[in-house]
């Protein structure tokens, strides 16, 4: 695994940095539409490609991808070619018409956002009036049969003690809970001090997900595997191995949380296209190489949590052979040394309003 | 069901296959879960399964050594677990 597949696993496109919300801990810095957006005619040449790949299916988000006007044309293309769809939405384009058609596909799959279980918790990181949109297509995708869709939560100091109302509002709707990992990429940089889980929340959060192996982690929290028995998944960084993603104007990076010209590894216009670059590019070659343990190499938990998140290293200024910030054994976080936007030179697409957290502090 | 390697399997028709250098990936579009195959020969004898009456006949075709066939019923009886093969 660690050196690499002949195609992704893990394939992240976001279609479009255009969102109609503004989330304080957005990865993508999402709020305007790119210009230099892929067309519609590109958008296809992508997806034939990853039917050549066989990329069994792409996991599309954004910004808001529903945005997007050819957005349910290209979820059409994609799965008539043998691509299935998983894709991520604030839910504000979920109505009940839509929310029929999608129950009606096996290959499309749903990932509803919320950050809290109640308005107010949700809605201080996601927006006024989110946590009201979301659960109504909540509701239209139960209504419409559609079956275990997904409820997508963002892991913050403020919503940790709400695991158990997370997984009744899941099992309210007949979804299923998925819970990922927050990262200091994009706005989440700005926001990552306040919004970080402690350190006892992250043990609360390891034993809760032990006993829970039903809730999807999508291998967020394989850095939590340091605490004892390993949570269940590959526990390890996937990326440029198994894991990659698309952005809105073709460039590809190594992971969904590295939107850096660092980890940049070309451009799927470029000729060779989306293939070259998962098979050849320097970037992606030199991450399959084997990689040292670094300053962790004494640690006993290495072999566990693998130095953790490549990512959230980068973003808070700590080396990529050093440890996680939320190193569960505390090696990392003395090491954080930017305290808000790391490493600078990301794209941000954020409409020029403030972006503030509401309410809860 | 328990898997019978007397019994007749074939691949489930939502599940798709791919070659990697370590054998094989197969992605459930039903369940949405993945399946690693860890050795090459997985792949070729998981497609001629539906040519065959049973599990046995369908190793004997393919030439795998007796010994290996123990871990390669395990290996069979755990897709057939996660609905990867269903009973033909």
């Amino acid at each position: 695994m660690k050196s690499g597949l002949d195609a992704p696993i893990c394939l992240t496109w976001e279609l479009t940095y255009a969102c109609n919300l503004q989330c304080v801990h957005c990865l993508s810095s999402s709020g305007q539409r790119d210009p230099r957006e892929l067309s519609t005619v590109e958008a296809e040449a992508v997806i034939d490609e990853m039917a050549r790949m066989q990329v069994f299916y792409v996991n599309i988000g954004g910004g808001e991808p529903t945005i997007r006007p050819d957005f349910w044309h290209l979820v059409d293309y994609a799965v008539d070619r043998g691509v299935g769809v998983k894709f991520s939405t604030n839910g504000s384009r979920i109505d009940a018409e839509v929310a029929r058609r999608l129950s009606e596909s096996d290959y499309v799959d749903v990932q509803i956002s919320i950050d809290g279980a109640d308005a107010e918790t949700n809605d201080s990181i996601r927006g006024e009036g989110s946590f009201e949109t979301a659960t109504t297509a909540m509701g239209n995708l139960r209504e419409a049969g559609f079956g275990d869709f997904k409820i997508s939560v963002v892991m913050t100091r403020h919503n940790i003690a709400q695991l158990d109302e997370f997984a009744a509002l899941a099992e309210r709707y007949g979804a299923q809970l998925r819970l990922t990992r927050f990262r200091p990429a994009g706005r989440g940089a700005e926001t990552w001090h306040e919004l970080h889980p402690s350190n006892d929340q992250q043990v609360e959060l390891y034993h809760w997900l032990l006993d829970r192996p039903e809730v999807l982690t999508g291998d967020s929290f394989f850095h939590l595997s340091a605490l004892g028995e390993p949570l269940p998944g590959l526990n390890l960084c996937g990326a440029g191995r198994v894991v990659c993603l698309v952005d809105p104007i073709g460039d590809v990076y190594a992971c969904p949380f590295v939107l850096h010209p660092d980890f940049r590894a070309g451009n799927v216009r470029d000729s060779g296209g989306f293939a070259s670059i998962w098979r050849q590019s320097d970037l992606f070659t030199e991450m399959r190489q084997p990689q040292s343990a670094g300053a962790c190499a004494t640690c006993g938990q290495f072999d566990a949590c693998q130095g953790g998140c490549m990512a959230a290293k980068f973003f808070t200024g700590i080396a990529l052979d050093g440890p996680d910030p939320e190193c569960v054994n505390g090696f990392g976080e003395d090491l954080v040394v930017v305290n808000s936007a790391g490493p600078a030179g990301g794209p941000d697409h954020s409409r020029p309003t403030p972006v503030r957290l509401g309410g809860r502090r | 069901m328990k898997f019978d390697a007397d019994g007749a399997y074939r691949l489930h028709p939502k599940v798709a296959i791919r070659p990697e250098p370590f054998g094989a990936l197969a992605y459930h579009y039903d369940n949405r879960r993945l399946n690693f195959l860890r050795a090459p020969e997985l792949v070729a004898l998981i497609e001629s399964l539906s040519d065959h009456d049973s599990v046995r006949q369908a190793f004997r075709a393919a030439g795998i050594e007796s010994h290996r066939w123990p871990a390669f019923e395990t290996a069979l009886a755990s897709l057939a677990e996660s609905e990867v093969l269903v009973p033909s």
